[in-house]
């Protein structure tokens, strides 16, 4: 049985370094070719007709004026007579024509007539929302009544989180060409490995194997792009009609409408703890939509902190918003708001620091008590907390008000399914290959290191093939899966195949095969590191025979990662109580994640994640309109993100070495997004004085939460 | 800092730049088309108010009418001349993607608002998708534009000093708003040889990341600028 174990502390090459991206040659050279960047020869370019309506029967479509445009080559009905929109922005035909401009000519000579049904595009409380609602189950452990009655404070607060857009930068979309009955598709996706079967059951193929999926780098996805979705298919058949290769990327007032969004969350939440600060009970009544359904889910409330008394009920409300996509740390991000905000309410009402109240509670953590608490003691360092936090409301003359929050959080960040194709060549080369993807996470370069890592070679002598359905199928990349997985099956693979090069050369050093290991580029024996041959001899004793090998990350095999990680933030905020602007000085991420592989591309996914944290907390929220039922900011002058002068600094701190390196490879992508909401809102009800109960904090809330506190 | 490296006392501040970026762009060309009376502004109000078709319409270029239809053009990109024939509504940014395959540039908001599409023309750091290909082009024997995508900025196979800081600093992550980032900060960091964080900040305020990055943009321009000085950072 081979041993694939990490390697241990002091004998690491390059697992843990900071190393540069693979890719980021070709990307900050302008060189890297996205899906929207490839173009191919004869190739069209579609456009689709969207519905203006949130709720409408499509009740005829004439393309006829459209079909006789200059250029047009293929039209495909996506939304047929009879059928019904559930929101604005909804996909009714695609257009096939030589240039883009034609295209967007021709879409708009599509005649199409709805029978417009009322909508709701607000996602009001339950109460208000009549028969548009589905009531989840409740959920209760203990008495919760019985805790709030005999604790010797309650807090009552009321906190949400609006919806929210991925906006990914490249958006939705595919180009497809056929030959034959083969289809080529390059789409920008999570899940290469998955497209094949998705077009099968679409009935655009008749069988997966018809369907070869390429994407060398993608522009984003953050939850929203596991699927080639109804314009993946719709390509794919303007592509057959016309016999030409179709480009169909999503225009950007479609991104925002329709290709993803975060369900928004609110609650009305009691907490009550005993005079010491021990937390004893919590009742809360949250609600959210998710669009026309209820895909989004019930929160688990209190989050992290398991109380033992509760009682929780959620409420979807079935609106016309625009459907629901996971966005990085499904309900995580709200779940925690709700939950630290009223941790800090109820701080705030009995006079304590809420980072004591934190650490007075950690045993309602669960077994990763401890980390919290090293997590917590290392971001107070960072922040300066003990000397900073000052009891609620900022007291300082003049209209600038600062304040410090604090937060914590868990995500679980196990690998996914993986299988990696490891070669040795004759000649030295090695190659590994996973049908997986790099969402610029740093993928790639995570199994180049592994790679190299096991083979004790440099980085560059290791080719990464990904982003193509020819290598062996991967996982789709969510949750924090992916390096889990993929490092796990090039761990395997490539220990696999050096294990049949070690057969290969022992006998000419004497020695036999498990007396060998890989350091340095060279192969020697344990026991006597200068009995060695270097690499390419090595190798070059295969003959003319390349050596191949499968690794499998497989649910069971789970020797070389974990999941279940913690995290710390704290942030500093300014808030000026008379434009209501809060600007976020400081924000502090204290984040563990087991062994790290790539200690540069990880600080790089926390710094990351912080700055999304930044930007949702203060500037984004997918605004409707309730006259018309669509999306008014489905642009980007109006949905908010952050740029880059709009924070001070991010400090980030990745915990690692003994107690955690040994744990395995756990997924960070998720984690650090999550806290950074409850952490900023916090740090704003610690400078004002009051609870500005909803994200994003803009200036109007801000005002108008001081206007009720009476503080303005 | 020497009186030169001061923004205040140089050709352009940061805020000037940013100005001078949204003003070719957007201003401009709002004139341009609004003074003539040229439908163009109407089209885009249509296409997005959903209204029914709206014609094919020209385009006015120092008072001459080209169009609707394609026309032949002479752009100046990376040093080299490049003609095409193109509807003189197509930006350049569609131009350099749809036409000469130059995909650097990115498409994202193709309105002005996040700068992914940055090129460089004549020096200064535009929008692609705010300007028409065919005003930057060869007109009544003058010489159009001088047009530097990201593609233009190294030759294939080698990194500008720019380029390289934001693959030491990890300043990408899914990469797709880069190169708009290295060429806003060429632009930014060929008249200020000193900046400090603050000016980054200001000077890169024009570009949009949604991955995050911007902690380590901040660093990869400031290095950069010691890099090419020859200091060390």
């Amino acid at each position: 049985m081979a041993d694939y174990r990490w390697p241990p502390a002091g004998k690491r090459a390059l697992i843990g370094q900071r190393i540069s991206r693979l890719d980021g040659p070709w990307k900050s050279s302008g060189r890297a070719k996205y899906t929207y960047d490839v173009n191919r020869p004869g190739m069209l370019h579609g456009k689709m007709v969207l519905s203006p309506y949130a709720h409408a029967k499509v009740v005829s479509i004439d393309t006829s004026a459209a079909e006789a445009m200059p250029g047009v080559k293929a039209v495909e009905i996506m939304t047929g007579p009879g059928k019904e929109v559930l929101w604005a922005g909804h996909e009714i035909v695609a257009i096939a024509a030589e240039t883009e401009e034609q295209a967007r000519d021709a879409a708009r000579r599509v005649q199409i007539r709805y029978e417009q049904l009322p909508h709701l595009v607000s996602d009001v409380e339950p109460g208000k929302a009549g028969e548009h609602i589905k009531q989840f189950n409740e959920q209760a452990d203990g008495d919760a009544d019985q805790a709030l009655q005999q604790a010797d404070v309650v807090s009552e607060g009321e906190y949400g989180a609006s919806v929210i857009v991925h906006c990914c930068p490249e958006a939705h979309g595919q180009l497809a060409e056929w030959d034959g009955d083969n289809l080529t598709l390059y789409v920008s996706t999570q899940n290469l490995s998955g497209i094949p079967a998705e077009m099968a059951q679409a009935k655009v193929v008749d069988s997966a194997d018809q369907v070869r999926v390429l994407m060398p780098v993608m522009g984003g996805g953050f939850g929203s792009k596991f699927a080639a979705d109804t314009w993946g298919a719709a390509c794919a058949r303007l592509a057959k009609k016309s016999g030409r290769p179709v480009k169909m990327m999503l225009e950007r007032d479609q991104e925002l409408m329709v290709a993803g969004a975060r369900p928004s969350m609110y609650a009305k939440v009691r907490l009550g703890a005993k005079r010491d600060g021990t937390l004893v009970g919590w009742s809360s009544e949250s609600w959210g939509t998710s669009g026309p359904d209820a895909s989004g889910g019930a929160p688990n409330l209190p989050y992290v902190v398991r109380i033992p008394d509760r009682r929780v009920r959620h409420t979807a409300v079935l609106t016309n918003i625009g459907p629901a996509r996971p966005w990085r740390a499904p309900l995580n991000p709200q779940m925690c708001l709700i939950t630290m905000a009223a941790v800090e309410d109820l701080a705030s009402k009995m006079g304590m620091d809420p980072l004591e109240m934190l650490l007075k509670n950690l045993q309602l953590t669960g077994p990763l008590a401890k980390t919290y608490q090293e997590e917590l003691e290392k971001a107070a360092q960072l922040m300066d907390w003990r000397k900073k936090w000052h009891p609620r409301g900022d007291k300082t003359p003049g209209p600038i008000r600062r304040g410090l929050g604090v937060s914590i959080h868990t995500w679980g960040g196990g690998g996914h399914p993986s299988n990696c194709n490891c070669i040795i060549r004759p000649d030295g080369s090695v190659e590994v290959s996973l049908a997986s993807q790099d969402l610029g996470t740093g993928t790639r370069t995570v199994i180049g290191i592994v790679a190299a890592e096991t083979c004790g070679l440099p980085l560059e002598a290791v080719k990464v093939n990904i982003g193509d359905t020819k290598y062996p199928p991967d996982g789709a990349s969510g949750g924090s899966s992916t390096v889990g997985g993929v490092s796990s099956s090039t761990r395997r693979a490539t220990t696999k195949a050096l294990n049949q090069l070690f057969e290969k050369v022992a006998p000419s050093l004497a020695v036999t095969s498990d007396d060998l290991e890989a350091v340095g580029g060279q192969i020697r024996v344990k026991s006597n590191p200068s009995n060695a041959i270097p690499w390419k001899q090595a190798c070059a004793k295969l003959g003319t025979t390349p050596i191949t090998a499968l690794g499998q990350r497989q649910p069971g095999n789970d020797d070389l990662l974990s999941s279940g990680v913690g995290g710390a933030q704290m942030a500093e905020v300014s808030v000026d109580v008379e434009t209501g602007i809060v600007h976020v000085n400081r924000l502090v991420a204290v984040q563990d994640c087991g062994l790290i592989i790539d200690l540069k591309t990880a600080e790089s996914q926390v710094y990351g994640a912080c700055t999304m944290g930044i930007s949702y907390s203060l500037f984004e929220e997918k605004i409707m309109d309730e006259q018309t039922g669509r999306c008014l900011n489905a642009d980007m002058e109006f949905y908010k993100l952050a740029g880059i002068g709009d924070f001070g600094e991010i400090m980030v701190h990745i915990m690692t070495g003994p107690g955690y390196d040994e744990r395995g490879v756990i997924g960070l992508g998720e984690p650090p997004v999550i806290s950074p909401g409850a952490a900023i809102s916090n740090a704003v009800a610690n400078a004002i004085g009051v609870r500005v109960p909803t994200l994003p904090l803009t200036p109007a809330k801000v005002l108008a939460a001081l206007e009720k506190g009476g503080a303005a | 800092m020497t009186p030169k490296d001061n923004p205040k006392d140089s050709e352009s501040s940061p805020e000037e730049s940013k100005q001078s970026r949204r003003g070719l762009g957007r201003r401009e060309f709002v004139k341009l088309v609004g003074g003539t009376g040229v439908a163009l502004t109407a089209e885009v109000l249509g296409e997005k108010l959903g209204s029914a078709a709206t014609p094919m319409q020209g385009a006015v270029v120092s008072g001459k009418v080209f169009g609707p239809g394609p026309v032949p053009i002479i752009l100046h990109v990376n040093k080299q001349t490049r003609k095409l024939t193109i509807e003189p509504r197509v930006t350049l940014l569609d131009a350099l993607r749809n036409h000469l395959d130059l995909t650097g540039a990115k498409k994202v908001c193709d309105r002005g608002a996040c700068g992914t599409c940055t090129v460089i023309i004549n020096g200064k750091a535009v929008y692609a998708c705010n300007v028409l290909a065919i005003e930057l082009a060869d007109h009544d024997g003058k010489p159009g534009a001088d047009i530097l995508t990201i593609e233009g900025l190294a030759p294939e196979g080698k990194l500008h000093p720019i380029s390289a800081s934001f693959l030491d600093n990890d300043a990408q992550q899914c990469g797709f708003c880069t190169p708009g980032f290295v060429l806003a900060c060429k632009t930014f960091l060929d008249k200020h040889r000193d900046p400090t964080v603050e000016q980054v900040k200001e000077a890169l305020g024009g570009n949009l990341c949604r991955c995050g990055t911007y902690m380590r943009t901040r660093r990869a321009a400031v290095e950069a600028a010691m890099k090419m000085k020859g200091g060390h950072a």
